[in-house]
């Protein structure tokens, strides 16, 4: 279903973005999220200091980045789960800068987790229900007073259980949350995350841990989400992923957004091969490249281990010179 | 041995003063940590100011006994917005030392000689002030029989009522927890952070919990030196607050009827215990060198400690706890 709907779309979405110049904070001819001067600091570090970015509406932009560019901390910022030092932003228009993350997320700003929080000791229907927003029964006074929420309830149930057949969850609706795999986590959270009907989702690191097979599912749902119109932000490190869903892809290192673009531009940008798919990737673009690092690290490990005395200070190189 | 004595003592022990306001206390100590996991480690405290609150009023501005229960509880009200503004924000480990340190701080204070005019200080007071309660009591006075067990009628009124509240407040939070109110605190316990990011007031919600769970504490304070008639600042010691764990982790977290079987069943074993030993003593077969009377009071809490130890390891999730639910590493 998602091929279908998807697919004659997909192109309409790349030309919405063919206008756009490939260079960091672009502007986007309908931004859904604007960002200005954001920095955070902790301490000497400075993990995030963004100039500039717009978020265009309605497609799927990719975050990617070497470890420690900050990909994470400004997804924290942007969804009000840490502070920024400076900076402001707005979402639809309206600034969501220093909100408490509940209300980004009421406002129609959710996000998922890069290490999935799935509410072990509930159970799968009743972690999909927490997600519906205005309910009435969350007051503590109508909690009271079943008649005045059963109705919702009803309809809450309702949807859940068709998000959780489209996620091919719907066998496990009674099961604890903590007994689901760990994809299985990845697509409750995510299921959980669309209860509230979200304008835009900040996925972070929506593959990580999750095998192939699930891989493919977790992308076609993804895609959906842009078909039934919504915005979509991901952090990821899976480059084919990346390749495959992104409409734009920007690119952070050291804190800073160094390039922006369609995917095929920016994984040709020099800016960007040194910055990420150089000196520090984690993920190997090809399968010649894997084996080349695999080796690297092996050689890397022996020599260590042929020198214990050595300076346990000399950083573990993943593939570092390559 | 005596039968009769038993089964009296029994039945004091595990439907009578102590069990209704362990059972109350230990109510309110589910809605925090096992519905919430809310780390409270001064629910004693919540006693202390509801029972207090209540007799001070009644004692010193002579108000009407429900309206005295009624400062009580909002002293408590006050007590749990004092120690949650500070700390609900920040990891549920603050809150155990805030809260332990809360209620000491209470305890010490309306013990202190500084108040003393106010407080009775160190030996507190006793007499009328739960007065206007016995005197609702509809019984004929009189005593009543049932069977070896023998009920004064102020006592058979007093554990009508406390019942009664039992399971009015059982009711209430089973209410309550089975809401989407509840479903909201559940997530809370699981992961904080999951929850906001679905746009849920965490901190509003942690605030009512701990209000919640802190008034129905103040209540059991209340009906503990209602049944007492009297109000002693060494009663709200931190044991008090343990014993409340020790019962809720035996009948079962977040379970309605968990802390109040959890009550009835630390009574009941309190009092057989200690009426086998004493019968036992007095008859001979427990040595004066082994056990002397007056350790048996010590040696009936060791009892309960090792049966504690027995059941975290053979039934860690308690009496009506779900096993399936431990097997998740939580945090």
């Amino acid at each position: 279903m998602s091929a279908d709907a998807t697919s004659p779309s997909a192109p309409i979405r790349a030309q919405v973005l063919a206008d756009v110049p490939p260079v960091p904070g672009a502007p986007k001819p309908d931004p859904i999220l604007v960002a200005d001067n954001v920095t955070r600091r902790f301490g000497g570090l400075t993990a995030v200091d963004v100039e500039h970015v717009e978020v265009q509406r309605g497609v799927i932009t990719a975050l990617i980045g070497p470890n420690g560019a900050g990909k994470t901390t400004f997804f924290n910022v942007l969804t009000g789960f840490d502070q920024a030092d400076t900076g402001s932003w707005t979402f639809e228009g309206a600034s969501v800068a220093g909100k408490p993350s509940y209300k980004v997320a009421q406002a129609g700003m959710v996000r998922t987790f890069q290490l999935t929080k799935a509410l072990s000791r509930l159970r799968v229907l009743e972690n999909m229900r927490l997600g519906a927003t205005g309910q009435r029964g969350e007051s503590v006074w109508r909690a009271l007073l079943p008649f005045l929420w059963r109705d919702q309830e009803e309809s809450i149930t309702e949807r859940a259980e068709q998000l959780l057949s489209r996620f091919k969850l719907d066998h496990m609706r009674d099961e604890f949350a903590g007994a689901l795999s760990g994809g299985q986590r990845k697509l409750l959270e995510m299921a959980r995350a669309l209860m509230s009907e979200p304008t835009m989702v900040m996925l972070d690191e929506p593959m990580a841990g999750v095998n192939p097979a699930l891989t493919q599912s977790l992308l076609g749902h993804v895609k959906d989400l842009r078909a039934e119109g919504m915005t979509v932000l991901f952090v990821e490190h899976d480059m084919d992923m990346v390749h495959d869903i992104s409409d734009w892809v920007i690119v952070m290192a050291q804190g800073k957004i160094v390039a922006e673009g369609p995917p095929e531009a920016v994984m040709a940008n020099p800016d960007v091969i040194d910055a990420y798919l150089g000196a520090h990737h984690d993920a190997p673009v090809t399968e010649a490249e894997e084996q080349q690092q695999l080796a690297e690290i092996e050689s890397d490990i022996e020599a260590e281990l042929s020198a214990p005395d050595e300076s346990p200070a000399t950083e573990p190189s993943t593939g570092g010179s390559s | 041995m005596d039968w009769n004595l038993l089964v009296a003592n029994a039945f004091h022990a595990a439907l009578g003063l102590n069990a209704i306001a362990y059972a109350i206390a230990a109510i309110g100590l589910n809605v925090h940590f096992g519905y919430t996991g809310l780390l409270n480690f001064g629910q004693a405290g919540f006693l202390a100011v509801g029972a207090y609150g209540t007799a001070i009023s009644i004692v010193h501005f002579n108000v009407p006994y429900l309206v005295g229960a009624l400062i009580g509880v909002a002293v408590a009200v006050l007590l749990a917005l004092l120690l949650g503004i500070p700390t609900l924000r920040l990891r549920a480990d603050y809150l155990a030392v805030a809260t332990i340190a809360a209620a000491e701080i209470v305890r010490l204070v309306i013990g202190s000689t500084v108040y003393a005019r106010w407080t009775g200080g160190s030996s507190g007071f006793s007499g009328a002030f739960a007065r206007t309660f016995y005197n609702w009591n509809p019984l004929p006075a009189g005593t009543y029989s049932l069977g070896p067990v023998r009920l004064t009628a102020d006592r058979a009124w007093f554990m009508l009522i406390g019942w009664s509240l039992v399971i009015i407040i059982a009711l209430l939070v089973w209410l309550l927890v089975r809401s989407p109110w509840g479903r909201v605190l559940k997530g809370i316990r699981e992961d904080e952070d999951a929850v906001r990011s679905l746009g849920k007031n965490v901190f509003a919600r942690k605030m009512q919990a701990l209000i919640i769970g802190g008034v129905i504490g103040a209540v059991a304070g209340i009906a503990l030196v209602t049944g007492e008639q009297s109000v002693n600042p060494q009663t709200f010691n931190t044991q008090l607050t343990f014993f409340f764990w020790t019962l809720l982790l035996l009948g079962g977290v977040a379970r309605v009827i968990g802390p109040v079987l959890g009550a009835v069943l630390l009574w009941l074993v309190f009092s057989v215990t200690e009426t086998v030993l004493r019968s036992g003593a007095s008859a001979g077969w427990v040595p004066d060198t082994l056990v002397s009377e007056s350790q048996i009071g010590l040696v009936r809490v060791a009892l309960v400690g090792l049966g504690l130890m027995l059941l975290m390891i053979f039934r860690p999730q308690g009496i009506l706890g779900d096993r399936r639910e431990l097997a998740f590493n939580v945090r």
